[in-house]
């Protein structure tokens, strides 16, 4: 089971839980997964990046998720 | 870390394509452009920071010979306007920027616009126009901004919570990060630094005036030329703040004279548009420098408390910061990169960071080289520096002490891959500037610095020559030499000299979309399609030369720059070159081109280590920067000229920004220095060489193993010269900039 870590903005619609776990093979299938338990994270999981394993996609969609993977959600980075 | 590859473009220094253009005067910047029938757009702006506006009457502009069009917000479409802007805040509020709607929010706020035969008769015209308004008390300070009962820019404006407020706030939104438990860390800290710091709202400076020239038929279709760093982007906020197709609109970016950030948003382009579409013309416009200072860019001043506990041995046990961001007239303040910078050089096991974003009767703020990383590590890094003379160690030692690694986990969450942050760190300790001793009456300050670098789309096309040469287009405004770098990383994947190819910034009807140059994603990113284009090409070559030969695609091999049979595969046949490939095309598919779009992922971060030299007259506040040496992990340096620029850039902008940069407004919220005379950037003779020291760490994720560069320099000038003049006067400095007044007001309070 991937390791999902949220970040202080998504508490509010997770009751406060920083941490869970799903069995997605992809980021696609854990977008679904986390809206179907917490619907209000919907509006926040389309505006966020993400790490997956260590590596920051802006706009994740099919990347592959192992057993073992570490997610986290973060702020989308632009710059100047 | 990766052992070092060699490469045979990679990594050289040809001189600059576009050099010979831009030291002629032949380059074409924004406002070069000059076409038949051409008129002159101008703008009207608010005299007041804050006021309703009761009515605006434009037919006196109308009347005068020569006059084609004038405009408000009135002729505008309305709300509803979907999307974010590039960089912070939303396309909505980028629409009310462009041209006041109901209320001006800030000195300077665009209100009407005209176009006239002459920039005269513009003139002429905006002062017939007749705005009537209801002046309001502007809210200045952020502090005061944020209180309950401060005046409100925005009466719409709500905090961003879950749950929406009852009543109206200037503070936007409010970002947080944390982990473990800070109360505890500070329990295990024998020693706690605590104070507050601010830094100045300062503009990017960029020595180029926004321009555009906007041509549209009657159809209400053209094309707009301007100075950008994004002009696929441009286009979007163009035509969506008008109603637009994006198909009706064709961008072409000009040559550009500094950027930073700050022409990463629209100001005239959607103005340009309506009053040649009115007009039947081609309108120009061109900013003055005061309306560059008054109505575009500048980044967020912030107020930061910071408090940081550690062992007696440097180990760090808990920070916690609390960091208000003035944001200008509209939500967007750069607050969550920067709490996510602020600790990412270190391992920190307790930690709380928050910071808002906060309305004030200001400019909005715009994009500036690594956005709100600079406020937020200027005061950690200052902290940090007054626990090393309180712990008496080293600054570079205490920072090694605590130094993030390969496998640390960032404070905002995953963990670092390779990354050279103690390479920085180590080079620095054996640097020559830091093994002499401190002159004389100076101080010596040490500072980290760091950005994420992005990805985000590109797009590039390689077109290969009947003679073999290679031109390559991409949508990436050239701000920082990627042209050379785009050329340099195709030289090397074909395996052809850099001669013989030529990179071109396509417009957004002759290539394919690519977002913003700006986050230090260019030559990761577009490089990353560049490289891909390039393969493409390959294959496509490798699929002649077999047919050629009579081989399967499988059994031939891309060797510097030619097609050869693959080892063990038995044919009796000369390697072909990509000039050859390309003579013989008409008999193997017609010409030869390979494409790539990609939304690039797996940027790499990039830390820094700078130190400086600062002498200080105790008598005038003048402060002397002796020395200042940058030290970067930039991943591979493709053109290593180009990142040294980089760097010594960056370097200027953040002892500027130190030193001397910052706007400084009247009760009234009237910038009162809005000139180059008066808001003192560093000109040659105020600074000393910068030098500089590339650390080459590849990041991974690139096949050349390309960072990006431009960020990551301004972000430690500021604590390194503000830890210098520290140590040179014995006493914690907290204000900037450390120009000769506030020096002395300090010293004095």
């Amino acid at each position: 089971m991937a390791k999902v870590f949220f970040p202080d903005s998504f508490l509010a619609f997770t009751e406060g839980i920083r941490e869970t776990t799903s069995s997605a093979e992809v980021y696609r299938d854990l977008v679904a997964d986390l809206i179907v338990r917490w619907p209000g994270l919907a509006d926040s999981l389309e505006k966020t990046a993400v790490a997956i394993d260590g590596h920051i996609h802006q706009d994740a969609f099919l990347e592959a998720l192992s057993q073992e993977s570490e997610v986290f959600f973060m702020a989308r980075i632009e710059g100047g | 870390m990766a052992e070092a590859v060699e490469y045979k473009q990679i990594g050289s220094r040809p001189i600059r394509p576009d050099g010979v253009d831009k030291v002629t005067g032949r380059a074409q910047f924004g406002a070069d452009l000059v076409l038949p029938n051409m008129i002159h757009g101008k703008v009207l702006r608010s005299p007041h920071a804050h006021a309703k506006i009761l009515s605006i009457d434009v037919s006196g502009a109308l009347a005068i010979d020569g006059v084609f069009a004038a405009v408000s917000g009135a002729d505008f479409p309305g709300g509803g306007i979907e999307g974010e802007a590039s960089g912070e805040g939303s396309l909505e509020d980028i629409a009310k920027n462009v041209i006041a709607r109901n209320k001006v929010l800030y000195h300077g706020h665009a209100v009407a616009a005209v176009a006239a035969s002459t920039p005269a008769l513009a003139t002429a015209a905006l002062d017939a126009i007749k705005v009537e308004y209801e002046v309001l008390a502007p809210v200045l300070d952020v502090i005061e901004a944020m209180s309950p009962d401060s005046v409100l820019v925005d009466e719409n404006c709500f905090t961003n919570l879950p749950e929406k407020p009852t009543e109206p706030s200037n503070i936007a939104n409010i970002g947080k990060l944390a982990r473990g438990d800070v109360a505890e860390g500070f329990e295990q800290a024998d020693l706690v630094i605590e104070r507050e710091y601010k830094v100045p709202m300062a503009h990017q400076g960029y020595i180029e005036p926004h321009a555009c020239v906007a041509n549209i038929d009657e159809t209400g279709r053209g094309s707009v030329w301007c100075c950008t760093q994004g002009h696929f982007e441009f286009r979007t906020a163009t035509a969506k703040i008008l109603g637009k197709s994006l198909a009706d609109l064709k961008f072409i970016a000009s040559e550009i004279g500094g950027g930073f950030g700050g022409k990463t948003v629209v100001y005239l382009e959607p103005l340009a548009v309506m009053l040649s579409e009115i007009s039947g013309r081609p309108v120009k416009m061109a900013m003055s420098r005061e309306e560059v200072f008054r109505a575009t860019g500048p980044t967020s001043g912030t107020v930061t408390r910071v408090k940081v506990g550690l062992k007696n041995d440097g180990t760090i046990t808990a920070a916690e910061t609390w960091s208000a961001f003035e944001a200008g007239a509209f939500a967007g303040a750069p607050t969550m990169p920067g709490i996510m910078a602020i600790y990412a050089p270190y391992e920190i096991e307790n930690f709380l960071v928050e910071a808002f974003d906060v309305l004030v009767n200001k400019p909005k703020v715009a994009a500036y080289r690594a956005p709100g990383a600079p406020q937020t590590m200027h005061a950690f890094e200052c902290a940090l520096d007054e626990a090393a003379i309180a712990l008496d160690m080293d600054p570079l030692d205490l920072r090694l002490k605590n130094a993030a690694d390969e496998g640390t986990t960032a404070p905002y969450g995953p963990k670092f891959p390779a990354i050279g942050f103690k390479a920085c760190l180590e080079a620095a300790k054996v640097h020559p500037n830091y093994t002499k001793p401190v002159p004389e009456g100076a101080g010596r300050g040490v500072s980290a610095g760091f950005w994420f670098n992005v990805g985000m789309q590109s797009s590039a096309e390689v077109h290969i020559n009947e003679n073999g040469s290679v031109m390559v287009v991409e949508g990436s405004p050239d701000i920082g030499g990627s042209r050379a770098s785009m050329a340099l990383m195709a030289a090397e994947t074909l395996g052809v000299d850099y001669t013989d190819v030529r990179a071109h910034v396509g417009d957004t009807e002759t290539t394919g979309f690519c977002n913003v140059t700006g986050g230090s994603r260019t030559t990761f990113a577009t490089g990353m399609a560049v490289i891909q284009a390039c393969e493409d090409v390959i294959a496509d070559c490798r699929k002649r030369a077999a047919q050629t030969w009579g081989l399967e695609e499988d059994q031939v091999d891309w060797q510097d720059g030619s097609a050869v049979p693959s080892p063990g595969v038995n044919a009796d046949v000369k390697a072909m070159s990509l000039a050859d490939i390309a003579r013989g095309a008409a008999k193997t598919g017609g010409p030869i081109q390979g494409r790539a779009s990609l939304n690039a992922q797996g940027a790499g971060a990039s830390f820094a280590v700078n130190f400086a030299d600062i002498a200080v007259d105790r008598d005038t506040g003048k402060v002397d920067v002796l020395s200042f040496t940058a030290i970067q992990d930039a991943g591979t340096a493709i053109h290593p000229s180009y990142v040294e620029g980089q760097m010594q850039g960056g370097a200027a902008q953040g002892i500027g920004w130190a030193l001397n940069e910052e706007y400084i407004f009247s009760d009234e919220g009237i910038m009162e220095n809005a000139g180059f005379l008066d808001y003192r950037i560093p000109v040659a003779s105020d600074l000393p060489m910068i030098d500089t020291q590339i650390i080459e760490v590849p990041n991974p994720s690139h096949p050349y193993g390309v960072r990006g560069v431009g960020e990551t320099p301004i972000v430690a000038p500021l604590a390194a010269c503000s830890n210098a003049v520290s140590r040179a006067v014995g006493q914690r400095l907290t204000d900037l900039p450390l120009s000769p007044p506030n020096v002395l007001a300090q010293l004095d309070g």
